[in-house]
Protein backbone atom coordinates (compact mmCIF):
# COMPACT_ATOMS: atom_id res chain seq x y z
CA UNK A 1 0.00 0.00 0.00
CA UNK A 2 3.03 2.10 0.82
CA UNK A 3 4.69 1.60 -1.98
CA UNK A 4 1.82 2.26 -3.99
CA UNK A 5 1.62 5.86 -2.64
CA UNK A 6 5.07 6.69 -2.86
CA UNK A 7 4.78 5.58 -6.56
CA UNK A 8 2.25 8.08 -7.14
CA UNK A 9 3.65 10.75 -4.85
CA UNK A 10 7.13 11.12 -6.37
CA UNK A 11 6.26 12.29 -9.59
CA UNK A 12 3.43 14.10 -8.48
CA UNK A 13 5.75 16.06 -6.42
CA UNK A 14 8.54 16.51 -9.12
CA UNK A 15 5.45 17.89 -11.16
CA UNK A 16 4.32 20.46 -8.81
CA UNK A 17 7.68 21.65 -8.55
CA UNK A 18 8.47 21.98 -12.47
CA UNK A 19 5.56 23.16 -13.16
CA UNK A 20 3.73 25.56 -9.83
CA UNK A 21 6.09 28.36 -10.80
CA UNK A 22 4.54 28.21 -14.31
CA UNK A 23 1.21 28.06 -13.51
CA UNK A 24 1.31 30.92 -10.74
CA UNK A 25 3.00 33.31 -13.30
CA UNK A 26 0.30 32.41 -15.59
CA UNK A 27 -2.47 33.54 -12.74
CA UNK A 28 -1.00 36.49 -12.18
CA UNK A 29 -0.13 37.87 -15.83
CA UNK A 30 -3.77 38.28 -15.51
CA UNK A 31 -3.91 40.26 -12.93
CA UNK A 32 -2.28 44.11 -12.11
CA UNK A 33 -0.03 42.65 -9.29
CA UNK A 34 3.55 43.43 -10.18
CA UNK A 35 4.58 40.61 -7.81
CA UNK A 36 3.23 37.46 -6.91
CA UNK A 37 1.36 38.45 -3.64
CA UNK A 38 -2.02 40.09 -2.60
CA UNK A 39 -4.35 39.70 -6.42
CA UNK A 40 -6.36 42.71 -6.43
CA UNK A 41 -7.96 42.37 -9.67
CA UNK A 42 -7.93 40.58 -12.96
CA UNK A 43 -7.19 42.37 -16.22
CA UNK A 44 -5.28 41.85 -19.76
CA UNK A 45 -3.60 44.60 -19.58
CA UNK A 46 -0.17 42.57 -19.66
CA UNK A 47 -1.32 40.81 -22.74
CA UNK A 48 -2.28 44.62 -24.40
CA UNK A 49 0.97 45.98 -23.13
CA UNK A 50 2.99 42.62 -24.67
CA UNK A 51 1.36 43.39 -28.12
CA UNK A 52 1.51 47.35 -28.04
CA UNK A 53 4.94 47.86 -27.31
CA UNK A 54 7.24 48.05 -30.26
CA UNK A 55 9.77 47.01 -28.39
CA UNK A 56 8.56 43.64 -27.11
CA UNK A 57 7.28 43.11 -30.79
CA UNK A 58 10.07 43.03 -32.18
CA UNK A 59 11.79 41.50 -30.01
CA UNK A 60 9.47 38.60 -30.38
CA UNK A 61 9.28 38.65 -34.38
CA UNK A 62 12.77 38.78 -34.54
CA UNK A 63 13.51 35.84 -31.95
CA UNK A 64 11.06 33.64 -34.14
CA UNK A 65 12.93 35.10 -38.06
CA UNK A 66 16.20 33.92 -36.28
CA UNK A 67 14.95 30.68 -35.26
CA UNK A 68 13.55 29.84 -38.47
CA UNK A 69 16.11 31.32 -40.68
CA UNK A 70 18.81 29.66 -38.70
CA UNK A 71 16.71 26.06 -38.88
CA UNK A 72 16.46 26.33 -42.24
CA UNK A 73 19.54 26.91 -43.35
CA UNK A 74 20.79 24.34 -40.34
CA UNK A 75 18.61 21.73 -42.18
CA UNK A 76 19.71 22.52 -45.91
CA UNK A 77 23.64 21.86 -44.42
CA UNK A 78 23.50 19.21 -41.82
CA UNK A 79 21.18 17.25 -44.17
CA UNK A 80 23.59 17.39 -47.45
CA UNK A 81 26.54 17.21 -44.89
CA UNK A 82 24.88 13.77 -43.60
CA UNK A 83 24.01 12.56 -47.56
CA UNK A 84 27.74 13.36 -48.46
CA UNK A 85 29.40 11.93 -45.12
CA UNK A 86 27.21 8.42 -45.38
CA UNK A 87 28.64 7.94 -48.70
CA UNK A 88 32.12 9.28 -48.05
CA UNK A 89 34.90 6.95 -47.20
CA UNK A 90 35.25 5.17 -43.53
CA UNK A 91 37.98 8.23 -42.87
CA UNK A 92 36.24 10.86 -44.13
CA UNK A 93 32.80 10.22 -42.48
CA UNK A 94 34.65 9.51 -39.00
CA UNK A 95 36.51 12.80 -39.78
CA UNK A 96 32.69 14.64 -39.93
CA UNK A 97 31.03 13.15 -37.36
CA UNK A 98 33.97 13.60 -34.53
CA UNK A 99 34.19 17.54 -35.47
CA UNK A 100 29.97 17.23 -35.81
CA UNK A 101 30.05 15.96 -32.39
CA UNK A 102 32.06 19.44 -30.82
CA UNK A 103 29.18 21.86 -30.66
CA UNK A 104 27.01 19.01 -29.13
CA UNK A 105 29.01 18.16 -26.24
CA UNK A 106 30.86 21.70 -26.31
CA UNK A 107 29.26 24.64 -23.89
CA UNK A 108 27.61 27.16 -25.05
CA UNK A 109 29.32 29.79 -23.55
CA UNK A 110 32.70 28.45 -25.30
CA UNK A 111 31.32 28.17 -28.59
CA UNK A 112 30.01 31.94 -28.68
CA UNK A 113 32.63 32.93 -27.32
CA UNK A 114 35.09 31.38 -30.17
CA UNK A 115 32.95 32.06 -32.46
CA UNK A 116 32.86 35.72 -31.69
CA UNK A 117 36.72 36.34 -31.54
CA UNK A 118 37.03 34.37 -34.54
CA UNK A 119 34.67 36.41 -36.79
CA UNK A 120 34.63 40.07 -35.14
CA UNK A 121 37.97 40.21 -33.19
CA UNK A 122 40.09 38.86 -36.20
CA UNK A 123 38.40 39.06 -39.26
CA UNK A 124 36.48 42.39 -38.11
CA UNK A 125 32.65 41.18 -39.06
CA UNK A 126 30.32 44.04 -37.86
CA UNK A 127 27.72 42.32 -35.86
CA UNK A 128 25.60 44.64 -36.93
CA UNK A 129 25.55 42.97 -40.00
CA UNK A 130 23.74 39.36 -38.28
CA UNK A 131 26.36 37.55 -39.92
CA UNK A 132 27.75 36.53 -36.58
CA UNK A 133 24.69 35.86 -35.17
CA UNK A 134 23.46 34.05 -37.95
CA UNK A 135 26.19 31.45 -38.67
CA UNK A 136 26.18 31.01 -34.09
CA UNK A 137 23.03 29.67 -34.45
CA UNK A 138 23.96 27.40 -37.42
CA UNK A 139 26.54 26.01 -35.79
CA UNK A 140 24.17 25.21 -32.86
CA UNK A 141 21.84 23.98 -34.95
CA UNK A 142 22.85 22.22 -37.65
CA UNK A 143 24.98 19.50 -35.66
CA UNK A 144 21.36 18.41 -34.73
CA UNK A 145 20.38 17.97 -37.78
CA UNK A 146 23.19 15.75 -38.77
CA UNK A 147 22.31 13.91 -36.13
CA UNK A 148 18.26 13.52 -36.80
CA UNK A 149 19.22 12.58 -40.18
CA UNK A 150 22.18 10.06 -40.44
CA UNK A 151 20.08 7.00 -38.68
CA UNK A 152 17.25 7.68 -41.60
CA UNK A 153 19.78 7.41 -44.25
CA UNK A 154 20.71 4.12 -42.63
CA UNK A 155 17.54 2.56 -42.17
CA UNK A 156 16.91 3.49 -46.08
CA UNK A 157 17.75 0.53 -48.70
CA UNK A 158 21.02 1.40 -50.59
CA UNK A 159 20.18 -0.21 -53.84
CA UNK A 160 17.35 2.60 -54.24
CA UNK A 161 19.60 5.30 -55.20
CA UNK A 162 21.17 2.94 -57.40
CA UNK A 163 17.90 1.52 -58.81
CA UNK A 164 16.77 5.40 -59.50
CA UNK A 165 20.10 6.07 -61.68
CA UNK A 166 20.18 2.28 -63.41
CA UNK A 167 16.20 4.13 -64.83
CA UNK A 168 17.93 6.73 -66.05
CA UNK A 169 17.42 9.27 -63.38
CA UNK A 170 19.88 12.16 -63.14
CA UNK A 171 21.73 12.34 -59.77
CA UNK A 172 19.76 15.13 -58.62
CA UNK A 173 16.35 13.63 -59.86
CA UNK A 174 17.76 10.47 -57.50
CA UNK A 175 18.37 12.66 -54.65
CA UNK A 176 15.13 14.64 -54.44
CA UNK A 177 12.58 12.02 -55.94
CA UNK A 178 13.97 8.87 -53.74
CA UNK A 179 16.63 9.71 -51.02
CA UNK A 180 14.74 12.97 -49.32
CA UNK A 181 11.55 11.64 -49.51
CA UNK A 182 13.17 8.29 -47.29
CA UNK A 183 15.01 10.90 -44.90
CA UNK A 184 12.76 13.56 -44.73
CA UNK A 185 11.32 12.32 -41.32
CA UNK A 186 14.88 12.79 -40.20
CA UNK A 187 14.96 16.12 -41.60
CA UNK A 188 11.55 17.32 -40.03
CA UNK A 189 12.63 16.51 -36.48
CA UNK A 190 16.52 17.67 -37.12
CA UNK A 191 14.66 21.13 -38.35
CA UNK A 192 12.13 21.20 -35.36
CA UNK A 193 15.16 20.77 -32.86
CA UNK A 194 16.71 23.52 -34.64
CA UNK A 195 13.58 25.71 -33.79
CA UNK A 196 14.08 24.92 -30.70
CA UNK A 197 17.79 25.06 -29.93
CA UNK A 198 17.92 28.50 -31.26
CA UNK A 199 14.74 29.65 -29.19
CA UNK A 200 16.18 28.82 -26.23
CA UNK A 201 19.85 30.29 -26.63
CA UNK A 202 20.74 32.64 -24.65
CA UNK A 203 24.68 32.35 -24.81
CA UNK A 204 25.46 32.44 -28.08
CA UNK A 205 23.32 35.01 -29.11
CA UNK A 206 24.83 37.32 -26.10
CA UNK A 207 28.07 36.85 -27.90
CA UNK A 208 27.27 37.68 -31.29
CA UNK A 209 24.24 40.06 -32.19
CA UNK A 210 24.31 43.06 -32.99
CA UNK A 211 23.65 45.80 -29.99
CA UNK A 212 20.34 47.09 -30.79
CA UNK A 213 18.43 43.78 -31.45
CA UNK A 214 17.36 41.12 -29.21
CA UNK A 215 16.03 37.52 -28.49
CA UNK A 216 13.87 36.19 -25.77
CA UNK A 217 16.33 35.09 -23.99
CA UNK A 218 18.90 38.03 -23.87
CA UNK A 219 15.77 39.92 -24.04
CA UNK A 220 14.38 38.76 -20.27
CA UNK A 221 17.73 38.40 -18.43
CA UNK A 222 18.59 42.07 -19.06
CA UNK A 223 14.99 43.22 -18.04
CA UNK A 224 15.39 41.44 -15.11
CA UNK A 225 18.05 43.73 -14.45
CA UNK A 226 15.61 46.44 -15.09
CA UNK A 227 13.40 48.37 -12.98
CA UNK A 228 10.07 48.94 -15.42
CA UNK A 229 7.50 47.05 -13.50
CA UNK A 230 5.33 47.04 -16.48
CA UNK A 231 7.65 45.43 -18.88
CA UNK A 232 8.29 42.67 -16.26
CA UNK A 233 4.36 41.40 -16.23
CA UNK A 234 4.19 42.07 -19.72
CA UNK A 235 6.93 38.92 -20.08
CA UNK A 236 4.31 36.83 -17.62
CA UNK A 237 2.37 37.68 -20.79
CA UNK A 238 4.84 36.00 -23.01
CA UNK A 239 5.74 33.11 -20.75
CA UNK A 240 2.50 31.95 -20.27
CA UNK A 241 1.81 32.29 -24.31
CA UNK A 242 4.85 30.29 -24.97
CA UNK A 243 3.52 27.95 -22.74
CA UNK A 244 -0.02 27.27 -23.99
CA UNK A 245 1.43 27.06 -27.43
CA UNK A 246 4.23 24.15 -26.27
CA UNK A 247 0.86 22.43 -25.05
CA UNK A 248 -1.07 22.56 -28.14
CA UNK A 249 2.10 21.24 -30.15
CA UNK A 250 3.02 18.81 -27.84
CA UNK A 251 -0.63 17.70 -27.94
CA UNK A 252 -1.13 18.04 -31.48
CA UNK A 253 2.41 15.77 -31.95
CA UNK A 254 1.32 13.34 -29.53
CA UNK A 255 -2.42 13.12 -31.33
CA UNK A 256 -0.51 12.55 -34.43
CA UNK A 257 1.86 9.99 -33.36
CA UNK A 258 -1.27 7.99 -31.99
CA UNK A 259 -3.26 7.84 -34.82
CA UNK A 260 0.13 6.59 -36.60
CA UNK A 261 0.67 4.50 -34.10
CA UNK A 262 -3.33 3.15 -34.28
CA UNK A 263 -2.62 2.89 -38.14
CA UNK A 264 0.13 1.03 -37.82
CA UNK A 265 -1.30 -0.99 -35.56
CA UNK A 266 -4.56 -2.12 -38.25
CA UNK A 267 -2.07 -3.08 -41.00
CA UNK A 268 -0.60 -5.40 -38.95
CA UNK B 1 23.24 18.33 -63.14
CA UNK B 2 26.47 15.55 -62.86
CA UNK B 3 27.23 14.91 -59.30
CA UNK B 4 28.37 11.99 -57.16
CA UNK B 5 26.70 11.82 -53.46
CA UNK B 6 29.65 12.67 -51.67
CA UNK B 7 30.05 15.84 -53.20
CA UNK B 8 27.34 16.99 -51.38
CA UNK B 9 28.85 16.91 -47.96
CA UNK B 10 31.48 19.51 -49.20
CA UNK B 11 29.31 22.75 -47.72
CA UNK B 12 28.87 21.12 -44.83
CA UNK B 13 32.46 20.10 -44.31
CA UNK B 14 33.78 23.60 -45.03
CA UNK B 15 31.46 24.72 -42.44
CA UNK B 16 32.42 22.85 -39.79
CA UNK B 17 36.18 23.29 -40.27
CA UNK B 18 35.28 27.35 -40.74
CA UNK B 19 32.86 27.37 -37.69
CA UNK B 20 33.68 24.69 -35.55
CA UNK B 21 37.36 24.02 -36.13
CA UNK B 22 38.76 27.46 -36.96
CA UNK B 23 37.43 28.67 -33.28
CA UNK B 24 39.15 26.35 -31.98
CA UNK B 25 41.93 27.11 -33.17
CA UNK B 26 41.90 30.73 -32.86
CA UNK B 27 40.82 29.92 -29.30
CA UNK B 28 44.42 28.34 -28.51
CA UNK B 29 46.23 30.98 -30.88
CA UNK B 30 44.88 33.69 -27.96
CA UNK B 31 45.13 31.28 -24.85
CA UNK B 32 48.49 31.20 -25.38
CA UNK B 33 49.45 34.45 -26.58
CA UNK B 34 49.98 38.42 -24.99
CA UNK B 35 48.38 41.53 -26.52
CA UNK B 36 51.65 41.81 -28.65
CA UNK B 37 51.70 38.41 -29.92
CA UNK B 38 54.12 36.94 -28.50
CA UNK B 39 54.12 33.46 -27.09
CA UNK B 40 53.76 32.75 -23.26
CA UNK B 41 52.36 30.66 -20.81
CA UNK B 42 51.39 33.58 -18.69
CA UNK B 43 47.69 33.13 -19.27
CA UNK B 44 47.76 29.85 -17.81
CA UNK B 45 49.73 30.21 -15.15
CA UNK B 46 47.86 33.28 -14.05
CA UNK B 47 45.05 31.20 -14.11
CA UNK B 48 46.50 28.31 -11.97
CA UNK B 49 47.97 30.70 -9.27
CA UNK B 50 45.17 33.24 -8.78
CA UNK B 51 43.14 32.46 -6.05
CA UNK B 52 39.98 33.85 -7.44
CA UNK B 53 40.19 32.21 -10.49
CA UNK B 54 40.92 28.89 -8.71
CA UNK B 55 37.82 29.68 -6.14
CA UNK B 56 35.64 30.16 -9.24
CA UNK B 57 37.00 26.82 -10.79
CA UNK B 58 35.87 25.04 -7.69
CA UNK B 59 33.15 26.74 -6.31
CA UNK B 60 31.48 26.17 -10.43
CA UNK B 61 32.69 22.12 -9.12
CA UNK B 62 30.67 22.45 -6.44
CA UNK B 63 27.66 23.77 -7.81
CA UNK B 64 27.49 21.34 -10.85
CA UNK B 65 28.57 18.37 -8.37
CA UNK B 66 25.70 19.78 -5.92
CA UNK B 67 23.34 19.98 -8.87
CA UNK B 68 24.13 16.73 -10.59
CA UNK B 69 23.17 14.59 -7.67
CA UNK B 70 19.96 16.50 -6.73
CA UNK B 71 18.88 16.10 -10.21
CA UNK B 72 20.18 12.25 -9.74
CA UNK B 73 18.40 11.94 -6.79
CA UNK B 74 14.98 13.27 -8.12
CA UNK B 75 15.26 12.35 -11.64
CA UNK B 76 16.13 8.47 -11.04
CA UNK B 77 12.98 7.76 -8.82
CA UNK B 78 10.67 9.49 -11.65
CA UNK B 79 11.93 7.64 -14.38
CA UNK B 80 12.13 4.38 -12.28
CA UNK B 81 8.63 4.65 -11.47
CA UNK B 82 7.02 5.77 -14.69
CA UNK B 83 9.10 3.44 -17.01
CA UNK B 84 7.92 0.31 -15.00
CA UNK B 85 4.73 1.27 -14.27
CA UNK B 86 1.77 -0.51 -16.47
CA UNK B 87 0.39 2.44 -17.76
CA UNK B 88 -0.61 2.30 -21.00
CA UNK B 89 -0.45 6.12 -21.35
CA UNK B 90 3.35 6.31 -20.09
CA UNK B 91 5.24 7.83 -23.13
CA UNK B 92 2.31 10.83 -22.62
CA UNK B 93 3.29 11.57 -18.92
CA UNK B 94 7.09 11.25 -19.61
CA UNK B 95 6.07 14.05 -22.02
CA UNK B 96 4.91 16.13 -19.74
CA UNK B 97 7.95 15.86 -17.68
CA UNK B 98 9.92 17.03 -20.49
CA UNK B 99 7.65 19.25 -21.74
CA UNK B 100 9.16 22.42 -19.76
CA UNK B 101 12.35 22.23 -21.76
CA UNK B 102 10.60 24.10 -25.00
CA UNK B 103 9.45 26.65 -22.81
CA UNK B 104 12.14 28.97 -23.10
CA UNK B 105 14.92 29.03 -19.76
CA UNK B 106 14.82 33.14 -19.40
CA UNK B 107 11.30 32.58 -18.77
CA UNK B 108 11.19 29.71 -16.75
CA UNK B 109 13.75 31.16 -14.49
CA UNK B 110 11.79 34.28 -13.94
CA UNK B 111 8.87 32.10 -12.75
CA UNK B 112 10.96 30.37 -9.91
CA UNK B 113 12.55 33.24 -8.83
CA UNK B 114 9.25 35.15 -8.27
CA UNK B 115 8.07 32.22 -6.59
CA UNK B 116 11.23 31.92 -4.15
CA UNK B 117 11.33 35.78 -3.72
CA UNK B 118 7.96 34.66 -2.03
CA UNK B 119 8.88 31.99 -0.36
CA UNK B 120 12.47 33.59 1.03
CA UNK B 121 11.55 37.27 1.05
CA UNK B 122 15.21 38.16 -0.11
CA UNK B 123 17.04 36.18 -2.26
CA UNK B 124 20.47 37.06 -1.49
CA UNK B 125 20.26 35.54 2.05
CA UNK B 126 20.62 31.91 0.32
CA UNK B 127 22.48 32.64 -2.41
CA UNK B 128 23.93 28.55 -3.36
CA UNK B 129 20.90 27.18 -2.15
CA UNK B 130 18.80 29.27 -4.85
CA UNK B 131 21.07 28.81 -7.64
CA UNK B 132 20.92 24.96 -7.65
CA UNK B 133 17.35 24.74 -7.29
CA UNK B 134 17.54 27.28 -10.06
CA UNK B 135 20.01 24.80 -12.13
CA UNK B 136 17.73 21.78 -10.81
CA UNK B 137 14.59 23.48 -12.40
CA UNK B 138 16.61 24.39 -15.40
CA UNK B 139 17.85 20.60 -15.91
CA UNK B 140 15.72 18.08 -14.19
CA UNK B 141 14.20 17.11 -17.04
CA UNK B 142 17.73 16.41 -19.21
CA UNK B 143 18.07 14.28 -16.65
CA UNK B 144 15.04 12.14 -16.48
CA UNK B 145 14.75 11.73 -19.91
CA UNK B 146 18.17 9.56 -20.53
CA UNK B 147 17.38 8.01 -17.59
CA UNK B 148 13.57 6.93 -18.37
CA UNK B 149 14.28 5.62 -21.97
CA UNK B 150 17.26 3.61 -20.80
CA UNK B 151 15.23 1.83 -18.48
CA UNK B 152 11.87 1.45 -20.68
CA UNK B 153 14.27 -0.40 -23.20
CA UNK B 154 15.29 -2.69 -20.34
CA UNK B 155 14.01 -6.18 -20.63
CA UNK B 156 11.77 -7.12 -18.13
CA UNK B 157 12.30 -10.94 -18.29
CA UNK B 158 15.81 -9.93 -16.58
CA UNK B 159 14.50 -8.72 -13.16
CA UNK B 160 12.05 -11.76 -13.28
CA UNK B 161 14.65 -13.99 -14.03
CA UNK B 162 16.35 -12.48 -10.84
CA UNK B 163 13.48 -13.00 -8.71
CA UNK B 164 13.23 -16.54 -10.23
CA UNK B 165 16.79 -17.48 -8.81
CA UNK B 166 16.07 -15.73 -5.39
CA UNK B 167 16.81 -12.67 -5.40
CA UNK B 168 14.43 -10.31 -3.35
CA UNK B 169 13.01 -7.20 -5.29
CA UNK B 170 16.01 -4.88 -3.64
CA UNK B 171 18.60 -7.69 -4.66
CA UNK B 172 16.66 -7.91 -8.37
CA UNK B 173 16.60 -4.00 -8.18
CA UNK B 174 20.19 -3.31 -7.20
CA UNK B 175 22.31 -5.79 -9.06
CA UNK B 176 20.16 -6.05 -12.31
CA UNK B 177 18.32 -3.15 -13.19
CA UNK B 178 20.27 -0.47 -11.55
CA UNK B 179 24.12 -1.47 -13.18
CA UNK B 180 21.52 -1.37 -16.44
CA UNK B 181 20.12 2.16 -16.27
CA UNK B 182 23.69 2.98 -15.94
CA UNK B 183 24.26 4.37 -19.08
CA UNK B 184 21.27 6.71 -18.73
CA UNK B 185 22.91 7.56 -15.64
CA UNK B 186 25.74 9.08 -17.15
CA UNK B 187 24.47 10.76 -20.05
CA UNK B 188 22.15 12.67 -17.82
CA UNK B 189 25.22 13.33 -15.49
CA UNK B 190 26.79 14.64 -18.83
CA UNK B 191 24.08 16.76 -19.67
CA UNK B 192 23.28 18.28 -16.50
CA UNK B 193 27.04 18.66 -15.07
CA UNK B 194 28.63 20.80 -17.64
CA UNK B 195 25.56 23.45 -18.17
CA UNK B 196 25.45 23.83 -14.48
CA UNK B 197 29.57 24.88 -14.89
CA UNK B 198 28.64 27.55 -17.17
CA UNK B 199 25.03 28.75 -17.18
CA UNK B 200 25.79 31.98 -15.09
CA UNK B 201 22.66 33.28 -16.47
CA UNK B 202 20.61 30.85 -13.50
CA UNK B 203 22.72 32.50 -10.94
CA UNK B 204 22.64 36.56 -11.95
CA UNK B 205 18.70 35.93 -12.28
CA UNK B 206 18.98 34.61 -8.73
CA UNK B 207 21.23 37.34 -7.25
CA UNK B 208 24.03 34.69 -6.63
CA UNK B 209 26.78 37.43 -7.76
CA UNK B 210 29.62 34.44 -7.06
CA UNK B 211 31.09 33.97 -10.48
CA UNK B 212 31.24 30.21 -11.93
CA UNK B 213 33.19 29.75 -15.33
CA UNK B 214 30.89 31.35 -17.57
CA UNK B 215 30.80 34.36 -15.42
CA UNK B 216 34.17 34.52 -15.63
CA UNK B 217 34.18 34.28 -19.95
CA UNK B 218 31.92 36.86 -20.09
CA UNK B 219 33.65 39.27 -17.23
CA UNK B 220 36.96 38.93 -19.67
CA UNK B 221 34.88 39.67 -23.10
CA UNK B 222 33.00 42.60 -21.55
CA UNK B 223 36.62 43.87 -20.28
CA UNK B 224 37.82 42.88 -23.90
CA UNK B 225 40.51 40.68 -22.40
CA UNK B 226 40.25 37.79 -25.18
CA UNK B 227 43.72 36.55 -23.93
CA UNK B 228 42.67 35.49 -20.75
CA UNK B 229 38.88 34.86 -21.91
CA UNK B 230 40.03 32.23 -24.27
CA UNK B 231 42.33 30.57 -21.43
CA UNK B 232 39.01 29.60 -19.31
CA UNK B 233 37.27 29.31 -22.73
CA UNK B 234 40.20 26.55 -22.78
CA UNK B 235 40.63 25.06 -19.33
CA UNK B 236 36.69 24.74 -19.47
CA UNK B 237 37.20 22.81 -22.95
CA UNK B 238 39.58 20.48 -20.73
CA UNK B 239 36.97 19.63 -18.64
CA UNK B 240 34.43 18.60 -21.60
CA UNK B 241 36.86 16.40 -23.00
CA UNK B 242 37.71 14.67 -19.86
CA UNK B 243 34.09 14.22 -18.85
CA UNK B 244 33.22 13.18 -22.66
CA UNK B 245 36.14 10.84 -22.14
CA UNK B 246 35.09 9.11 -19.12
CA UNK B 247 31.43 9.17 -20.12
CA UNK B 248 32.22 7.24 -23.12
CA UNK B 249 29.27 9.66 -24.50
CA UNK B 250 25.81 7.49 -26.22
CA UNK B 251 22.79 9.01 -26.51
CA UNK B 252 23.15 12.32 -25.12
CA UNK B 253 22.35 14.29 -28.36
CA UNK B 254 18.55 13.17 -27.97
CA UNK B 255 18.94 13.97 -24.44
CA UNK B 256 19.73 17.85 -24.93
CA UNK B 257 16.72 18.69 -26.53
CA UNK B 258 14.29 15.66 -25.96
CA UNK B 259 14.54 14.77 -29.77
CA UNK B 260 13.61 11.13 -29.13
CA UNK B 261 9.93 12.15 -28.10
CA UNK B 262 9.85 14.04 -31.38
Amino acid sequence: MSRKIVRIAVPVLVLLFLYVPILILALYSFTDATQIGAIRSFTLKNYVTLFSTEELRSMIVGTILLALGAALLATILGTLGAIGSFYSRKRTSSAIATVNQIPVINADVVTGFSLCILLVVVFGVSKDSYIPLVVGHVTLCAPFVYLSVIPKLKQMDSSLYEAAMDLGATPAQALFRVVIPQILGGMVSGFSLAVTLSLDDYFIATYTKPATFDTISTYVVNATRGSQTDIKTALWALSTLIFVLVIVIVGVMNFNSGRAQKKEAEKA
Amino acid sequence: MRFSRKTLGIPYAVFLLLFVVAPLLVLFYYAFTNGKGEFTLQNLTDFFTDPNTLGTLAYSLAIAAVTTAVCLLIAYPVAYILATSKLKAKSVIIMIFVMPMWINFSLRITALKEILTLVEGNLARYPFLNSVIGMTYDFLPFMILPIYNTIVKLDGSLTEAARDLGANDRMAFLRVTLPLSLPGIISGISMVFLPAMTNYVVLDMLYNSTYIMGSLISSYFAAFNWHGGSMIALVLLGIICLFTLLSDSGDEKTARTGGALL
